[in-house]
């Protein structure tokens, strides 16, 4: 039975296989239709007809992950690393008999790489579904808090 | 120590005919000596008039390191502005657009000007009767730029009051823009949103030339295109067709010979295009309806023109690409000689299906965007360049690729698509504007 300590916990080891780039552990999490989204505006509706950062099927995600690892990864060279720190997921739906399951996350993201340190804050939002006995992501939403500033080079996930 | 200064034989030496002079990427001086010479000599895109389809509509932006700001005025016409109050200098609008009414008003003390810039009024004005007031440029309200043209909605403005005109600036390079145009069944373009916006740690010149610099996408993008269609390969069992997101990710790995046969055109003051007789962007999957519509609105001749015209990047001197093929704009922004802002902008087809928006924005954010996977790559590049060019064991760097001895400048040709002749172009126009309102101009020591 799904409860919301299911779905904390489950957020927490999602952070954690990102820091520790177990990134086909990851990958794993997601469901077979899920979506990794970084809208682009305030509140945003539309990821299609509307600009986002990023709106990656699970197709998208696995280049991603290969290029990480490419030989001629020459922005990969030195690697990036990333931490999660989260405030506790607030749990906005759980509902086993309908099979929903919606939570909201304050972040501090930071990425580094060589030298470089940069840092983000913002929401995750998880949509999640149950297959089988276990939680898949249906969507996993970064609003960041200056979402329309001129960043540099993101090249982990948030 | 001042190298430069106001010397047009020391700047027009940095440019030789198949070479440019590190200095030109990394020296403080030349980006100042840019920011007050070859910006305000250009013509520079401030905006598309879609941002002001409403009286007291503005928008805001940067010509060089110049902040101003654009008005959609009462009677319909468009005007342009130094972003500062003549009182004591405060930005009149400091957003990036929006909506002042029927007139601007200063935050600081109430001083408030009509949308085309004239003064309108200040509180207790009677505090400058018998001043002479009436004499200083301040009663002139906000100071005008005036040499402003909107072509096909597109806004560009020369800051110097002399100079090319606009015509002969551009000449026939607007045909990217009208092609990008006529795509539109309607003839009319519209921005909807707010760009993408990537902050860059390199000089904006090296942006410009990788815009037509046709032998690194298969080397450099190798990481994220070639991934892409390796992914998919392995992945796509037995689906017939290749989504969206592999038809604009795989071209990039076209060979050499494509792009060689596909071809560069170059036009007079630094502008050129790549992809003359086909580009990246022709074997896109036809979107369901468009077709119709452009034959019912322009003919099955002219309809079949505009849609096999299907340039690649096409660099309007000094510092922006178009691309007409998929609605983007990049504006590359000069912040500091390390230090460049890109926005990429996303037009919409008006009346064209919404399947053409989703895909232009779509390709902006997999190229152009902090987040996108090939903007990695290239960035990559640009700041190992920036570091690499502090080495001083060799001070040039090497434009050679195709070149002919006694190339002609400023002329029109379309020549082989590996060609470097486009970056050779640009930098012969960057020693012209850069020293035309100087005593001994480049182009006349020739
Ligand atoms: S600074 Fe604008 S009114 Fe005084
Ligand atoms: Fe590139």
């Amino acid at each position: 039975m799904i409860s919301e300590k299911t779905i904390t916990d489950f957020i927490y080891r999602e952070a954690d296989l990102l820091d520790t780039m177990q990134w086909q552990a990851w990958l794993d999490l997601f469901h077979p239709e899920g979506r990794y989204w970084m809208p682009l505006e305030w509140q945003q509706q539309d990821p299609v007809l509307q600009p986002s950062l990023m709106y990656e099927d699970l197709l998208l995600m696995k280049v991603r992950i290969e290029r990480l690892a490419g030989e001629r990864t020459f922005s990969q060279k030195p690697k990036s690393r990333c931490h999660h720190l989260l405030q506790a997921p607030q749990i906005l739906v759980c509902d086993p008999a309908a099979g929903v399951f919606k939570a909201r996350t304050s972040f501090l993201y930071t990425e580094t790489r060589g030298d470089a340190l940069e840092r983000f804050s913002g929401w995750a939002s998880h949509d999640l579904v149950q297959v089988g006995d276990e939680l898949k992501i249906r969507l996993k939403r970064i609003d960041l808090v200056n979402f329309d500033a001129p960043f540099g080079n993101i090249q982990l996930f948030m | 120590m001042a190298k430069y200064g106001k010397d047009p034989r020391a700047i027009g030496g940095l440019v030789r005919d198949a070479e440019v002079h590190r200095d030109v990427y990394v020296d403080p001086e030349v980006f100042d000596l840019e920011m007050e010479h070859l910006f305000p000599n250009s013509w520079i895109y401030v905006g598309h008039a879609s941002q002001l389809s409403k009286a007291g509509d503005f928008i805001t932006a940067n010509i060089g390191r110049q902040p101003v700001v654009a008005s959609r005025h009462t009677d319909g016409s468009i005007h342009l502005f130094y972003n500062r109050c003549p009182h004591k200098g405060v930005k009149i609008a400091s957003e990036p657009c929006g909506n002042t009414g029927k007139f601007f008003r200063c935050p600081y003390h109430a001083w408030s000007f009509k949308t085309d810039g004239s003064l309108l009024a200040i509180p207790l004005k009677k505090g400058y009767e018998g001043t002479g007031f009436t004499d200083t440029q301040a009663n002139d309200g906000l100071s005008r730029i005036k040499n402003v043209v909107v072509y096909r909605d597109f806004i560009f403005a020369r800051l110097s009051e002399n100079g090319v005109g606009f015509e002969d600036y551009f000449g026939e390079s607007l045909s990217t823009i009208d092609n990008m145009v006529d795509r539109s069944p309607e003839g009319k373009l519209a921005i909807e949103a707010t760009p993408i916006r990537y902050m860059h740690t390199c000089n904006w010149k090296m942006l410009v030339e990788n815009q037509t610099d046709t032998c690194h996408p298969m080397v450099a993008h190798e990481s994220s295109a070639g991934t892409a269609i390796k992914v998919w390969q392995r992945e796509q069992g037995d689906s017939k067709e290749t989504p969206m997101a592999v038809q604009l990710y795989g071209p990039f790995m076209s060979p050499y010979e494509f792009y060689e046969q596909s071809g560069i055109r170059i036009w007079p003051n630094g502008h050129g295009h790549t992809g003359v007789a086909n580009s990246i962007h022709s074997n896109y999957s036809d979107v369901e309806g468009y077709l119709g519509q452009m034959v019912a609105a322009y003919g099955e001749k002219r309809a079949h023109e505009i849609l096999g015209e299907v340039r690649h990047n096409t660099v309007y001197f000094p510092n922006i690409m178009v691309k007409g093929a998929v609605q983007i704009l990049r504006n590359f922004i000069p912040i500091a000689v390390d230090r460049t802002l890109v926005e990429s902008w996303v037009y919409r087809l008006v009346g064209a299906p919404e399947k053409l928006y989703e895909r232009a924005l779509m390709y902006n954010r997999f190229i152009n965007a902090p987040t996108s996977i090939v903007g990695h790559d290239d960035l990559e590049m640009y700041e190992r360049a920036q570091e690499g060019l502090k080495t001083n064991g060799n001070q040039w760097v090497n434009l050679r690729r195709l070149y002919e001895r006694g190339e002609e400048p400023d002329v029109t040709a379309v020549i082989n698509g590996t060609s470097e002749r486009q970056m050779r172009n640009q930098f012969h126009a960057w020693a012209k504007y850069m020293t035309m309102d100087m005593d001994q101009p480049v182009e006349a020591a020739e």
